[in-house]
């Protein structure tokens, strides 16, 4: 899985979330810069992103996820470990 | 998403991912329909309930309830009721629902606890909930929610969890008793049995301490589904919304194999294969509902001698006397079905369509989407639980009227009752206060008529069989008296329930057809017949009325029939058949004690 499609995928998963098609994410994009994001949201893209890749995050990690850049990275750590494993 | 993709991702088995993920659109669509009724809904959580909030929004959207919600702060449930609340009290809740868990209980036994020690626990841990219900019934005076405790995902002690009394296991099914006992003493108060939702899905799936930890949800999120969906069917059914009448294909559905094809040896019910086992248990499921209420239907693509010799096979659990209404015919099951709902004066939105063919599934999903068509699957092992997980028919509490039979036969038997306390069967008879209406067929009850012709038995003087199209030309055409009668009394109204048909011929008429639904037998709607037969026949100066009885295996109970409106012998054949004549007296006297209204 490369990079693009990780990205592509949770811009999906975003539009989804906060229900607008028109919604582009970027690797500094946080709660400063969409509005409905706040902790409600956050859980709905955490379950939606561990049910959609197939990943569980752990309690810390959860804590660390500042923005969409943090949650791309740790994403793709994971699903890289779940493809060598 | 459209209205049908979303009817599919909120029935069972639910789409999880997509409600969670896309809620906001489903939100959005739901709203787009009309005619919601609006309810107030205070959630009182033990723990996190905001998404609970969003979940439950949605079930109740799509039941055509709008919800305006209370959500309590974080863990205030007990604060919120019992310390004054001007912001509760202003929002005047409809229901209040209680969302605890075992998160909530406040003192488990500790290991060098006595009986009495942890009997005074339970007795604390259990006033503290019922001083909650008692002022929260008290203050808003409406139906509380609450749910019972689950079972903790681990198990410290083993075993002994549930056999010590120091177990937690123990502990909690104690709690749970006690919470039933309340139930069963108050009115206005239901369990939400998440014991049983838990169990069901698995603890392991139902707890997720990582959510706990990090967002205080006493549940996965994955579960908040089957949780929200079970509590808005418990507020459908505080509100009446159940569904009523369950309506059944026969082949593959009831039974295993086609009746037509392979006839009553061939098919598959009782205990001689795993799969005649299987459907004979779900029959007894569906017996276990019309014992409670539910009323059964059948919608069956057959011939109707075959779809009756199916159900008479001596292991079925099912008897035609279950059924409401009988329909074994071609008609696409729509039509069906919407004449099912007719008959029965119900709402198509009450009813439930089960049929093991994903074909005629999806044409009455697409005809009728109001009606419910669970997808049943094509395992009959799985039948019971792909139509029960839906809880389209949740009673909240067991009535006399659920524990009688079905309402059809509870007004028979109402009927019946009441004809114990009358001197006679015609003073009874006079106190239905019941009105006919016998007109000739028109286009509208012709498909009505048909059907009384292809499904009546009994009082069915020549059971002659008649198509759609055939009746039409019987109504095209001028000689033929045609004549419906319907009846209505004082418990409701009956429908259309009597046919006839005479042939006018030579300055006679003959009885072509004569047929009285079995429920009206013994009410007298025959004479009001007649009387609007001879009616007709002086209209076109007819005076002389023939009459014919062919018998069948069903059709013993009219062998009699004419001689006793009046009519002479004409000849009497071997087989059984007879032929009647009657000549109107010029001083004929109206037989019937029914008024007649025909406005």
């Amino acid at each position: 899985m490369n990079k693009e499609y990780v990205l592509e995928k949770v811009q999906d998963i975003f539009r989804d979330i906060f229900d607008d098609e028109t919604l582009i994410i970027k690797q500094e994009t946080s709660p400063n810069n969409i509005e409905d994001w706040d902790s409600l949201a956050q859980i709905n893209l955490i379950v939606a992103i561990e049910k959609d890749f197939d990943i569980k995050f752990n309690l810390e990690e959860i804590q660390k996820l500042r923005n969409v850049g943090d949650t791309l990275a740790l994403i793709f750590q994971k699903i890289n470990k779940n493809e060598n494993s | 998403m459209s209205n049908k993709s979303i009817e599919e991702v909120l029935n069972y088995p639910f789409n999880v991912g997509i409600i969670l993920k896309k809620k906001k659109e489903i939100k959005r669509v739901l709203l787009q329909q009309a005619d919601f009724i609006d309810k107030r809904i205070a959630i009182l959580g033990g723990s996190t309930t905001a998404e609970i909030k969003n979940i439950l929004e949605l079930f109740f959207l799509k039941e055509g309830i709008k919800p305006s919600f209370y959500e309590s702060e974080y863990n205030r449930y007990y604060e919120d009721i019992m310390f004054d609340n001007a912001k509760l009290q202003k929002f005047r809740p409809e229901i209040i629902y209680i969302h605890t868990s075992n998160v909530n209980i406040v003192n488990y036994p500790e290991l060098s606890d006595s009986a009495e020690e942890i009997q005074t626990k339970i007795n604390n841990e259990f006033s503290r909930y019922t001083s909650l219900w008692e002022k929260a019934a008290e203050l808003y005076k409406c139906p509380i929610i609450q749910n019972n405790f689950e079972l903790p995902a681990t198990r410290t002690l083993g075993n002994l969890e549930f056999s010590d009394i120091h177990g937690k296991i123990n502990y909690i099914l104690r709690l749970n008793i006690e919470f039933a006992k309340y139930a069963q003493a108050n009115n206005n108060f239901y369990i939400n049995d998440i014991h049983y939702l838990s169990s069901w899905i698995g603890l392991e799936k139902w707890h997720n301490k990582t959510f706990w930890y990090s967002y205080k949800y006493a549940l996965d999120y994955e579960s908040i589904p089957i949780l929200t969906h079970s509590i808005v069917k418990i507020i459908c059914a505080i509100f009446g919304k159940t569904k009523k009448c369950l309506v059944l294909d026969l082949d593959n559905t009831l039974w295993g194999g086609e009746i037509g094809e392979e006839g009553i040896r061939g098919i598959q019910v009782g205990s001689e294969t795993p799969s005649a086992e299987a459907y004979k248990v779900f029959q007894e499921y569906l017996k276990t509902l019309k014992n409670r209420g539910v009323l059964l239907a059948v919608c069956s693509k057959n011939q109707m001698e075959n779809a009756i010799e199916g159900i008479s096979h001596p292991d079925n659990v099912l008897k035609t006397e279950d059924f409401v209404a009988f329909y074994a015919n071609w008609k696409p099951k729509y039509q069906n079905i919407v004449e099912i709902a007719k008959e029965l004066n119900i709402g198509l939105d009450s009813m439930v369509f089960v049929d093991d063919d994903a074909v005629e599934r999806e044409l009455v999903k697409t005809q009728l989407p109001m009606v419910m068509t669970p997808d049943i699957g094509n395992d009959v092992a799985r039948y019971v639980c792909n139509i029960e997980k839906n809880i389209f028919f949740e009673p909240i509490l067991l009535s006399e009227d659920d524990i009688r039979r079905s309402q059809y036969y509870e007004e028979n038997s109402k009927r019946d009752f009441h004809a114990l306390t009358f001197q006679s069967y015609d003073e009874f008879l006079i106190s239905l206060e019941m009105e006919a209406e016998i007109k000739a067929f028109s286009s509208i009850y012709l498909e009505r008529i048909a059907q009384l012709t292809n499904k009546t038995n009994q009082f069915n003087l020549t059971t002659k069989r008649f198509t759609i199209a055939e009746m039409e030309a019987v109504l095209q055409d001028q000689k033929y008296i045609t004549l419906y009668g319907r009846l209505r009394d004082k418990f409701g109204d009956n429908g259309i329930v009597s046919a006839l048909i005479g042939m006018i011929q030579d300055d006679d008429v003959h009885i072509d057809v004569w047929l009285m639904s079995c429920r009206v037998i013994k009410r007298g709607l025959e004479y009001a017949m007649f009387d609007e037969l001879v009616k007709a026949c002086l209209r076109k100066s007819i005076t002389t009325i023939k009459g014919y009885y062919i018998k069948t295996a069903k059709n013993v109970m009219v062998a009699t029939h004419y001689r006793e409106m009046g009519f002479q012998l004409l000849t009497q054949l071997e087989s059984g058949d007879s032929e009647w004549q009657y000549t109107i007296p010029a001083d004929y006297i109206p037989k019937a004690n029914i008024k007649v209204v025909n406005e």
